[in-house]
């Protein structure tokens, strides 16, 4: 009972924070850009977040992390738009809804499709809120004993399972970690002063760039990839659609692949190192197995659209636990709400939540009416995206180039960071053809400088002893569960399942 | 015996792991390593170098028994062209410092050239809107610090 007379004035004083008619215009602001986002192909949330951290700076930190978040969920829901009329996942979470929403909308079932992953999403945006206000706090408290070892570990297990839910070879998803790890140590050494990896560029001492990391390797690299594909034709599946409200059968079968879905994905969600992709791709696996006739799926089954659309939903909600709460970013998207954090001057961590409520619980109210505020942006306005749709890539990309550009000039105005990107961009176009799976590497790169401190905080306490990671019963746990994922992991019967999974199943 | 590569993808991978690790390791060589009680700025990246020499290693071993792809070609017209945009963009907006305008107008005009399916009309359209939109957002909407053109 304490707990919820706890909650409520929290609440209220999230929602006080969020309805003010400024933060309502960035919340709007952040889902508007984010669903244009989702649409357009070729860009997803993280370099779409990266490009536009920097205008960011000049926002008060509450408005510029709602409208960042708002970017981040709104750019879930665009993509399943895409994903369903024409068959382009507009980012990769939306990949599995392309089997069977693109189904539906050659039935001419486009609507109840698109509306059904509306619903499902805010569905489970709404429980993913309420998660993250209930756990969020005994979190946090548990976060506050956490010492120098348990952080390690815990930055071990969301990288480990970054490596096992990527897909391709683990092995090389597990160097990539590391290679991670090593850019993100360049820079001078917070203990000894010592500039490390700079080469003698004095614009290196301060780190490679977050900014500059991310849009080469997940913009750069990405254009030039799309633009080796060709032209790709787009089969607009759009006649009027019409009857946008499910009908009753619709509304049996998706409840459950709903409820189902919510769950998996706050799990995923809450997991450092998954998130949206992995938890839709589970949920539409688990649908396909419990459903009566499994043969429907592929062929226009709503579940097939309901489970998995409120999968990546609840998964991008729930991703703030680990960040907002241990200040430990699950995936890189993550890691750049938190560097929005740090650049307004809040230490991420789990005091944020006493120290700035408004902040906290702000976020929270505020993620509650940006995912209101898309069901009314998705559906009535459905028009106005498809017509998006139209725009040839041959002009979207040098509009791209040209935001990447003035992005990542505005980090530190210098021309270092320019050639910083091309660089990288060369380098994940390499990954690229390597098939070396990016993701991983730009969490590590997040973790890598905090990882070597907690490291050497923790061998400075126990004196040099190692053991210290498996005699603490936190820290202990967190390295049998990432252990317990590898096993699990390799044994070939899963490792086929997870191949078949995390294979692109459209062929997109 | 001979070895044949079956993946040159993951031998290719492996070598490049191989690579950034031996950077890795020679140039931590020039930091102190401390001890494992007291780490100095070497210590980390040495192991971590030395992990990922061992890690490409066996990605590389390994392409020689598990089947694997070849490496599909790469697309050199996007890479120059993307790539000249890049740079011009930097050379112009930092190191010559001719205003924004104009460096916008570069970016955008050289990454048009990187479609396969370019047109010069197209492109001018999109530069002079895009010209005109960015400038209206990010100098006149955000205020961003930078001078149109190199007479302020």
């Amino acid at each position: 009972m304490e707990t919820l007379a706890e909650w409520f004035p929290n609440l209220s004083l999230g929602f006080a924070t969020a309805v003010t008619p400024i933060n309502l215009l960035y919340c709007f602001l952040g889902v508007f850009v984010g669903t244009l986002i989702g649409v357009l192909p070729g860009i997803g949330p993280l370099a779409a977040i990266a490009m536009l951290l920097p205008i960011t700076f000049n926002l008060p930190p509450v408005g510029a992390l709602i409208m960042l978040a708002g970017i981040y969920y709104g750019a879930q829901y665009g993509g399943s738009t895409t994903a369903i009329l024409v068959k382009l996942p507009g980012e990769s979470a939306s990949v599995v809804t392309c089997i069977d929403g693109y189904e539906m909308a050659k039935q001419g079932r486009a609507g109840p499709a698109l509306a059904v992953a509306a619903l499902g999403s805010f569905f489970a945006g709404t429980v993913g809120t309420i998660l993250i206000a209930t756990a969020g706090p005994p979190i946090a408290e548990m976060a506050l004993k956490f010492g120098a070892p348990e952080y390690f570990s815990l930055m071990v297990m969301g990288l480990i399972a970054s490596a096992v839910l990527a897909h391709g070879s683990l092995l090389k998803a597990l160097a990539m970690i590391v290679l991670g790890l090593l850019f993100g140590i360049v820079g001078t050494d917070v203990n000894s002063g010592m500039s490390r990896f700079a080469f003698g560029v004095s614009g290196l001492t301060d780190g490679i760039s977050f900014v500059v990391i991310a849009m080469g390797l997940f913009g750069f690299a990405e254009i030039v990839n799309n633009l080796e594909a060709g032209g790709t034709k787009r089969d607009l599946l759009f006649q009027k659609i019409k009857n946008i409200w499910p009908t009753k059968e619709d509304f049996k079968r998706s409840w459950a692949p709903a409820m189902r879905g919510t769950a998996i994905g706050a799990f995923f969600g809450t997991l450092p190192g998954a998130g949206p992709t992995i938890a839709a791709f589970s949920t539409y696996a688990l649908e396909k197995k419990v459903a009566k006739d499994p043969s429907r799926f592929g062929k226009g089954a709503i579940e097939g659209v309901a489970g998995p659309e409120s999968a990546n939903n609840a998964a991008a909600q729930c991703a703030f636990i680990p960040t907002l709460t241990l200040g430990i970013p699950g995936s890189g998207t993550m890691a750049l709400m938190l560097g929005a954090l740090t650049i307004q001057g809040i230490a991420p961590g789990p005091q944020v939540m006493t120290q700035r409520p408004e902040l906290f619980w702000g976020l929270i109210a505020s993620m509650w009416i940006g995912n209101g505020m898309l069901v009314l942006l998705n559906l009535p306005l459905i028009g106005l995206w498809v017509k998006l749709l139209t725009v040839p890539y041959r002009m979207l990309f040098p509009a791209i180039m040209c935001f990447m550009a003035i992005g990542v000039f505005s980090v530190n105005n210098q021309a270092l960071d320019i050639y910083m990107t091309l660089m990288f961009g060369f380098l994940g176009y390499i990954f690229v053809k390597l098939k070396c799976e990016p993701a991983p590497l730009i969490l590590a790169f997040v973790l890598g400088p905090l990882m070597e401190e907690n490291l050497r905080r923790a061998l400075l306490i126990s004196r040099g002893d190692p053991t210290v990671f498996i005699t603490r019963p936190i820290s202990a746990g967190f390295l049998i569960a990432t252990a317990l994922f590898l096993v699990v992991m390799l044994a070939p019967a899963i490792r086929k399942k997870r191949d078949q999974m995390t294979e692109d199943p459209v062929g997109a | 015996m001979q070895l044949k590569i079956k993946s040159q993808e993951d031998f290719w991978a492996g070598l490049m792991f191989i690579g950034f690790g031996l950077l890795a390791v020679i140039v931590a060589r020039d930091y102190p390593m401390g001890g494992a009680m007291r780490m100095g700025p070497g210590y980390f990246p040495t192991y971590l170098g030395v992990i990922m020499i061992v890690m490409g290693a066996i990605i590389s071993f390994r392409s020689t028994i598990v089947q694997g792809e070849k490496i599909r070609a790469f697309g050199w017209r996007g890479l120059f062209f993307l790539s000249l945009a890049f740079a011009t963009y930097g050379f112009l907006i930092d190191t010559l410092d001719v205003g924004f305008i104009l460096s916008i107008g570069a970016v955008v005009l050289l990454s048009t050239l990187a479609s396969r399916e370019f047109h010069w009309v197209e492109s001018l359209w999109l530069t002079a809107v895009l010209i005109l939109g960015t400038t209206a957002v990010f100098i006149w909407g955000l205020e961003m610090p930078y001078p149109l053109f190199w007479w302020r």
